[in-house]
């Protein structure tokens, strides 16, 4: 039963590392010069330590994690806050980042992997410490600050790509945890309050909305308060937000909303991804033959756009089979977390499930224009040392946990 | 732990599924929607991304004499150019392959300039047509990227200036001529015709241009030629078969620039039904070289570029007289035999004036054969009488001397002839009219001007059947009527006969046209800054008529003595080579390596020239004297 989704899950991860480093492979092969060639030997070697990590994962006790999570939740807080202090250095897409903590312009690795499955352990912690998740939004404050603090680090870098990825966790985590539909909307409602702040007319409608959402849902008075100022605020603050912000992230923000208009700037990734993607058809190019690739039009194409040869050299069916194996890996620790042995372990799952889900939305999503562009990788496909030896991490604790799933008092699949 | 009771779990499990499962099903149709529904759009943007078409150039029709041989050809050339789309990187290219090909003159500078004009379009860096610096740049591809070699057929003159006015030349089509529409259907880059066959018939020689694509990078640089199906095959020009017999031209060429190097001047020759034989002006432009020669042309004194056979305008003089005898016959007012009332005794006084024959001694009394043999101005002072002004003008325009000959190549001039007593004054002014000046109309002076190629053409209609024919380099069998001189068979007998008399023992004894039967009329006509303006025009053999040759050279001879290179040129098409006196003119021929073919010229222009500058005015009317 237990060893079934262990099975499963090695079986899917062992098919998408291979897959993975076969994409990698073919993107080294180009008629224009890039950084890309060779870069498999390398995934290679990172492959054998995310075996390593693995194994090393797999090995430690879900006591001893839950025992250690603030701990390495502290040590990563201080390395990524090192990273904005001077000791970082720009990689990938996010040009203008520090996302990579380097000493002596040695780059030693990008902390926030490692800060995500931190945060990941840090919340599955508070949350397995009570007995009933809280039921107001006071009550959150702690779980939300476990997130918050990496999230505004970085943002400090600036890497909104991460800071998505710690508050899906954080969502995963909450919802995981049993928090109300209601609260997780209450929460989400600034953030959508900012969204709409666009247009004046949508913004209005959402606060009337709002308004009579509190009303149903009776929250405490002063939260209800808290959270209808909290949403008029961000519909105001969005101005000065806007004015804050980067050129390169208004850039992209604005050639996300329309790329055209941004064809020759920002929205050129954009636009050269998912031109590959779509001239690859049913079937692509052919493996290794994509023209797109071979000519250098794809950018990052071994990293933040890996998606894209995948789609002009295998076409549809290749993506397919892709989003097949990667929706797969997500339904087995889905399962895993459902029969965990004890509720940090879940919540630890559940958490590497909120992890891989927007990582894999965010980049897929990017590279066919449906997500603005954010520097993160897919995992399995983008080349990338810290976020493989992360992600191993995270594999490990779920092979683990499906171990470990208790044999008894729930239905079998 | 109610929370993470079994229910419970299972319950968030499910509903965690389902958003997953909807995110991936998102995910999938926006796949589906980009690579299946809008598959052939981003293929479109994508081949046009990183396939760059360039034009193959048609291969311009070959123009041919009337037995097949070439008068233009096209020769294998390679144009090589580099595509790149930064200053930095073309400059770096650009200096790597001069370094690499010491051999060729590259110059950088002048390349820059090129590719400032059409940053997108690969920029000519050199052409050659030596295919061992397209195997060395094909052998080291690798460290040349961006280096293109395109096939660029040259146009090849094998005669050379020989055929210059007659070919004309090709130059690459400008924007203006694009602007313009003057050659419909040609596209940018193309070949076209700039005067001559080439300008008249381009639209039948130039074919359309073929598109093949050269792969690039993102950054410009190209990869490798892409051989797929997208590329278009040129559609070559076609053949034009011409008239002209080009061991004739290739004959006149020769003897004149043997015999008469320092004359300006032209001849031209054709069938009795207008089909052109031979089409020569000296001196001439090589149309190999055209723009590489211009502004030496433009400024050469003798202007090359001034077509003598259709643009230069002359005196006709006294080959004039035959129009006037014509008249006479015509309107039944003399006979072959008619004697004036006064013989001549070297001029004649009219009014105040006294008009001199341009025999001091006399030639006594003639008939009208008589008059022509000796070209007796006496003579046709009295005939003009006779006819009056009404009549000369009248007949004139009838005979076509007011109009263009009409021969199919541009651009000809209008010869000059005064239609009536009106327009006569209108042009000169009432008080330049006198009676006098019918004297000076009938002997060829005056107010009269004359092209070579319509002076010919009405040499043509009184060797024929009395019909003005326009002049023909490629169509059909016959020219276009044009004009008919109205004279019985007898009178063009008789005209035939007088100028067979000119050649027999007359003007043109000397000639040696007798050996062929030749007919013709000498004349020497005067322009006021220049010296004489010598003529022949002739035809042979004169029973019935095969070839009809005249010549002008502008200055320093008279009509008696260029006589003998019509005749020669007649000779040779009559007889051929094998002839004594021909053998030796065609023995020089032969040791002479053809024009055009010696050194490696190009005919492709890399730059747009301007328009060649007008030639000058005509010659400048001529004085009574």
């Amino acid at each position: 039963m237990s060893g079934r989704h262990a099975r499963a899950l090695l079986t899917v991860v062992i098919v998408l590392a291979l897959f993975g480093l076969a994409v990698i492979y073919s993107s080294g092969q180009t008629d224009a010069p890039s950084n890309a060639s060779g870069k498999w030997i390398g995934q290679i070697v990172w492959l054998g330590i995310g075996v390593v990590a693995a194994a090393l994962a797999y090995r430690t006790s879900f006591r001893i994690l839950e025992w250690g999570a603030p701990w390495l939740y502290a040590i990563t807080i201080f390395l990524l806050v090192l990273t904005v202090v001077g000791l970082g250095g720009a990689a990938g897409t996010a040009t203008g980042t520090t996302s990579w903590l380097q000493i002596g312009g040695v780059r030693l690795g990008q902390p926030v992997e490692f800060a995500k499955v931190a945060t990941i352990l840090m919340l599955a912690r508070w949350f397995a410490a009570r007995r009933e998740p809280p039921r107001t939004l006071t009550g959150l404050i702690s779980p939300i600050m476990i997130a918050v603090v990496p999230m505004l680090i970085v943002l400090k870098q600036p890497d909104l790509g991460s800071a998505m990825v710690f508050a899906g966790i954080l969502f995963a985590a909450l919802f995981w945890a049993g928090v109300g539909v209601p609260l997780l909307v209450l929460l989400l409602s600034p953030v959508v309050s900012l969204l709409l702040a666009w247009n004046t007319v949508l913004w209005s409608a959402w606060m009337v909305v709002l308004f009579i959402l509190l009303v149903i849902w009776r929250p405490f008075i002063l939260e209800a308060i808290g959270v209808y100022v909290a949403n008029s605020v961000a519909g105001v603050l969005l101005m000065v937000v806007w004015t804050k912000m980067e050129v390169y992230q208004k850039n992209r923000i604005l050639s996300f909303l329309n790329p055209e208009e941004f064809r020759k700037g920002p929205a050129y990734q954009a636009i050269q991804s998912k031109v590959a993607i779509g001239s690859g058809g049913w079937f692509g190019t052919g493996y290794t033959e994509g023209p797109q690739k071979r000519s250098g039009f794809i950018p990052e194409h071994w990293t933040d756009f890996v998606f894209a040869v995948v789609g002009e050299e295998l076409g549809f069916v290749g993506v397919m089979v892709a989003l097949g194996l990667l929706l797969a890996l997500l339904l087995v620790l889905v399962r895993i977390a459902r029969r965990a042995s004890d509720p940090f372990a879940s919540l630890v799952v559940f958490g590497i499930v909120g992890l891989i889900f927007t990582h894999i939305f965010e980049n897929v999503g990017m590279t066919v224009s449906l997500m603005p562009i954010t520097g993160i990788p897919l995992p399995f496909f983008s080349y990338g040392g810290s976020f493989l030896v992360a992600l191993a991490i995270c594999l490990g604790i779920g092979l683990r946990a499906a171990g470990e799933s208790r044999a008894s008092g729930y239905v079998d699949f | 732990m109610s929370s993470f009771t079994s229910w419970e779990v299972g319950r968030r499990a499910g509903a965690a599924t389902a958003v997953i499962v909807l995110v991936f099903t998102v995910l999938s149709a926006a796949f589906f929607r980009a690579q299946i529904v809008d598959h052939e759009r981003f293929e479109l943007e994508s081949s046009n991304n990183r396939l760059r078409p360039l034009p193959l150039p048609a291969p311009r029709g070959d123009i041919l004499d009337r037995n097949g041989l070439a008068i233009a050809e096209n020769v294998p050339g390679y144009a090589i150019k580099l595509l790149t789309q930064h200053e930095d990187s073309l400059r770096v290219m650009v200096d790597r392959l001069a370094a690499f090909l010491p051999e060729m003159e590259i110059d950088t500078a002048v390349v820059m300039r090129r590719w400032k004009i059409a940053k997108h379009e690969p920029v000519l860096v050199f052409d050659s047509n030596d295919p061992r610096v397209v195997f060395k740049i094909e052998e080291h591809r690798t460290a040349l990227p961006g280096v293109v070699v395109q096939q660029a057929p040259r146009r090849n003159y094998s005669l050379g200036a020989g055929v210059g006015h007659l070919v004309g030349y090709v130059q690459e089509v400008s924007r203006t001529d694009l602007d313009s529409n003057r050659y419909p259907g040609a596209v940018s880059g193309d070949l076209v015709g700039k005067l001559g066959i080439e300008l008249e018939y381009d639209s039948l020689l130039r074919g359309r241009p073929g598109i093949r694509y050269v792969e690039v990078t993102s950054r410009g640089r190209a990869i490798r030629e892409q051989t797929v199906s997208n590329a278009v095959r040129p559609i070559a020009g076609r053949a034009l078969a011409t008239t002209i017999d080009l061991p004739l031209q290739r004959f006149v060429d020769s003897m004149w620039r043997q015999d008469l190097p320092d004359m300006r001047g032209a001849l031209v020759a054709m069938t009795p039904q207008g089909a052109i034989l031979a089409y020569y002006s000296y001196p001439a432009y090589d149309p190999n070289v055209f723009i590489e020669t211009y502004r030496e042309n433009r400024d050469n004194p003798a202007i090359p570029l001034y077509n003598r056979v259709i643009q230069g305008r002359y005196p006709p003089a006294s080959p004039f007289k035959l129009a006037t005898a014509a008249m006479g016959l015509r309107r039944k007012l003399v006979t072959m035999n008619t004697r004036m009332r006064l013989g001549c005794n070297g001029g004649m006084q009219f009014g105040s004036r006294y008009f001199r024959c341009w025999k001091r001694e006399g030639h006594g009394s003639l008939t009208l054969t008589g008059a022509i043999a000796a070209s007796c101005d006496v003579y046709f002072y009295q005939l003009g009488l006779m006819l009056g002004e009404k009549a000369i003008f009248e007949d004139g325009v009838r005979f076509g001397m007011a109009d263009r000959s009409g021969i199919d190549l541009r651009p000809e001039t209008r010869p000059a002839y005064p239609r009536s007593l009106e327009s006569y004054v209108n042009s000169r002014g009432a008080s330049r009219w006198a009676r006098g000046e019918i004297l000076n109309l009938s002997i060829g002076q005056g107010e009269n001007a004359q092209t070579l190629i319509n002076m010919t053409a009405f040499y043509a209609a009184l060797a024929g059947d009395g019909i003005k024919r326009a002049p023909f380099i490629v169509q059909g069998a016959q020219g276009k009527e044009t004009h008919n001189l109205d004279l019985t068979g007898p009178e063009l007998q008789g005209l035939r006969d007088a100028m067979l008399a000119v050649v027999q023992g007359g003007t043109a004894a000397a000639s040696g046209g007798r050996e062929f039967n030749v007919a013709g009329k000498t004349g020497t006509g005067q322009m006021t800054s220049q010296a004489d303006i010598a003529w022949f025009l002739s035809f042979a053999p004169v029973e019935n008529p095969k070839i009809v040759v005249g010549i002008v050279v502008e200055e320093g001879l008279h009509g008696s003595s260029i006589a003998k290179y019509a005749v020669r040129t007649i000779g040779r098409f009559l007889i051929g080579p094998d002839t004594m006196a021909l053998r030796r003119a065609d023995a020089i021929l032969e040791d002479e390596p053809l024009l055009g073919q010696v050194g490696g010229v190009d005919t492709t222009p890399p730059i747009p020239l301007p328009p060649p500058a007008t030639p000058r005015p005509d010659a400048p009317p001529t004085r009574p004297r």
